[in-house]
């Protein structure tokens, strides 16, 4: 605890180890039952061996690995606490690793901040607040832009070309839109950086099934063009159907690995994680 | 009964001096409501910083004045505004530096910056007064009045003078394109945009790559331009004395907050919506009333809600009442 903590707002203490009742150790999943992590070292993005945790609290990252090759789609599935989120956090940035390492195109970033990994080609999509609710679709997007010099109206025309309600929508303040519309505009602010990889966390929370279907089409259709998507995703049994890649993390580590189609059929993966 | 009288009269001690001062709070308010939503925290050494804007502008005046420089018929004064802006704006930008960036730095909750911003008030203040003093200086020189209140009687052969004085004509001028150049530049430039985007959500502007030491640099300066710009204007109409300009710091937060904080449009509504209403309230309104109705039925008082010492009552009733029925104001903005 520094001394500067003292300034901020939060009364108490946001670490959950403070009153825990049972003493919070490292906790390594029993990964006996699973096959390990395919061997990743040569894909286009790798977050490797990944151990972390938030501050100076407890490791939530426990060794997991995560891997995607340029234009597939890679999903993180899990129970609730698995550590889904943090994983996708960790591959870009938002939190220290204390071990383990991240790399893009085979160039170690495990030590740039956030902002150097939009530069180098990695576009987040948060869960939450994800657009500038007062400023307009198109401002939105340009505002995604902000770190490029060139012309941006093509890429403005290609999401707008993704996603034809912006088109219709683009001066209206991105906060009145509906929720799925909200979900397209974070998307596609997003993909104005043009990245190599796009990472969405939980890009269907809080939108309906037929919303749902839509997005997925739209996120099959952005990894066509040979962008690498990863994503964490509450809704997994449809999230698998069109991963490539499919990871199943229990308690920070990597429980269940393989295609997306391999991960549905596995009974085991289907009896603790999919309902049946 | 006379109507156009009583229009006149309306017009000459109501509605004129509201617009004008109308303005000069809607001027003040705009800091107020920028710095509130992009550096997050009200800043209660906005009076001062337009108390500073407004002496150092004034020192200029005299000094411009003194080599003989005069801008004919409009006041010395805003010769040396440009100056006394960047005077200003490095005043600001120094306390930024020294003082707000390791608060910000250490993303300390508002009320913590609310209370700094008071010691800085604190400092300013001391700075205004061993600039210029504490007496009431009048730096307005030039032609006197737009329209005079004599001429008007005798062109138009009404009994009621209609009187616009330059600096009340000044003002109004002055605050509108003040604020057309402001929302040009927040919704048609980059750096504008990015201000509004890193007001609207912090985080995702710097997963955007929007620079925001760069963006609380501008904000700094364009507060010290609106606050400086919206003192001298103040200090022209009336005259200067650095107390006035502490207690200018509540109806200029009430303006900001009747608007919605964070919302500029919010705040030029709201001050003219205190101008009025203090005013209107403040305002002995027999004259007006006895051309508006026939002989007997004006009343014998003065119809006088508040006397004018009480002017600020105004300004407070309204802060409360909008905090307890419509805590983000009028429009749209971050509720406190």
């Amino acid at each position: 605890m520094s001394d500067l903590d003292a300034l901020r707002e939060d009364r108490g203490n946001k670490d959950r180890s403070v009153a825990s009742p049972v003493p919070i150790g490292v906790q390594i999943a029993n990964n006996d039952g699973s096959r390990p992590a395919s061997v990743v070292a040569r894909a286009f993005l790798v977050g490797e061996g990944m151990v972390g945790g938030y501050g100076k609290g407890p490791s939530i990252l426990n060794g997991c690995t995560i891997s995607a090759e340029k234009g597939e789609i890679a999903v993180i599935v899990g129970p609730n606490g698995a550590g889904k989120s943090t994983a996708m956090k960790a591959i870009f940035g938002m939190l220290d690793l204390r071990t383990g390492s991240v790399r893009l195109n085979g160039e170690e970033i495990t030590g740039l901040s956030p902002q150097a990994r939009v530069a180098k080609g990695m576009a987040f999509v948060p869960q939450v607040r994800n657009i500038f609710p007062s400023m307009s679709v198109e401002e939105n997007l340009e505002m995604g832009a902000f770190l490029r010099r060139d012309d941006i109206t093509q890429t403005i025309e290609q999401v707008y070309g993704l996603f034809p309600i912006l088109r219709d929508k683009r001066r209206q303040p991105a906060g009145e839109l509906s929720g799925g519309q909200r979900q397209q505009v974070a998307v596609g602010r997003a993909l104005m950086t043009r990245p190599s990889v796009l990472m969405l966390d939980e890009p269907t929370a809080g939108v309906s099934p037929i919303v749902m279907d839509e997005l997925f089409d739209r996120i099959l259709e952005i990894a066509r063009a040979g962008i690498t998507i990863l994503m964490v995703e509450q809704n997994a049994r449809q999230a698998l159907e069109i991963a490539d890649r499919g990871y199943v993390l229990v308690q920070g580590a990597n429980a269940f690995t393989g295609t997306g189609r391999e991960l549905l059929a596995d009974p085991q993966v289907r009896k603790s994680f999919l309902g049946g | 009964m006379d109507l156009l009288n009583a229009l006149v009269a309306f017009l000459n001690f109501v509605f004129i001096p509201a617009a004008a001062y109308g303005a000069q709070l809607a001027l003040g308010a705009l800091g107020a409501t920028l710095i509130y939503g992009i550096l997050r925290f009200s800043n209660f050494a906005h009076g001062e910083t337009m108390a500073f804007g407004t002496a150092v502008t004034i020192l200029l005046t005299f000094g411009l004045q003194a080599m003989g420089l005069t801008f004919g018929p409009l006041p010395t004064a805003l010769l040396a505004l440009p100056m006394g802006i960047a005077l200003t704006s490095l005043l600001v930008l120094g306390t930024d530096r020294v003082v707000y960036r390791f608060y910000r730095e250490a993303r300390a909750a508002p009320v913590i910056l609310v209370v700094v911003s008071m010691g800085v008030m604190f400092i300013m203040s001391a700075l205004t007064r061993f600039l210029v003093g504490v007496e009431d200086i009048q730096f307005t020189d030039g032609a006197r009045f737009v329209i005079n209140a004599r001429d008007f009687r005798e062109w138009s052969g009404l009994e009621e003078g209609l009187a616009l004085r330059t600096t009340q004509l000044i003002t109004l001028v002055v605050a509108g394109l003040a604020v057309a150049a402001l929302f040009w530049f927040l919704n048609r430039t980059r750096t504008g945009k990015s201000m509004r985007a890193f007001s609207d959500n912090e985080d995702l502007a710097l997963l955007s790559g929007i620079n925001p030491n760069r963006v609380v640099a501008v904000t700094w300066i364009i507060v010290a331009a609106l606050a400086t710009t919206a003192g001298v204007l103040y200090g022209l109409d009336k005259s200067f004395k650095a107390f006035t300009y502490f207690q200018l710091l509540l109806p200029i937060f009430a303006a900001a907050v009747v608007g919605g904080l964070g919302n500029p449009l919010g705040a030029i509504a709201g001050g003219f919506v205190i101008a009025f209403s203090e005013v209107v309230v403040t305002y002995a309104w027999k004259q007006v009333v006895a051309y508006a109705l026939p002989g007997e039925w004006v009343p014998a008082s003065l119809l006088q809600l508040m006397s004018t010492e009480y002017k600020f009552a105004v300004s407070f009733a309204i802060l409360i009442l909008v905090l307890l029925f419509k805590p983000t104001g009028l429009f749209k903005g971050q509720s406190v």
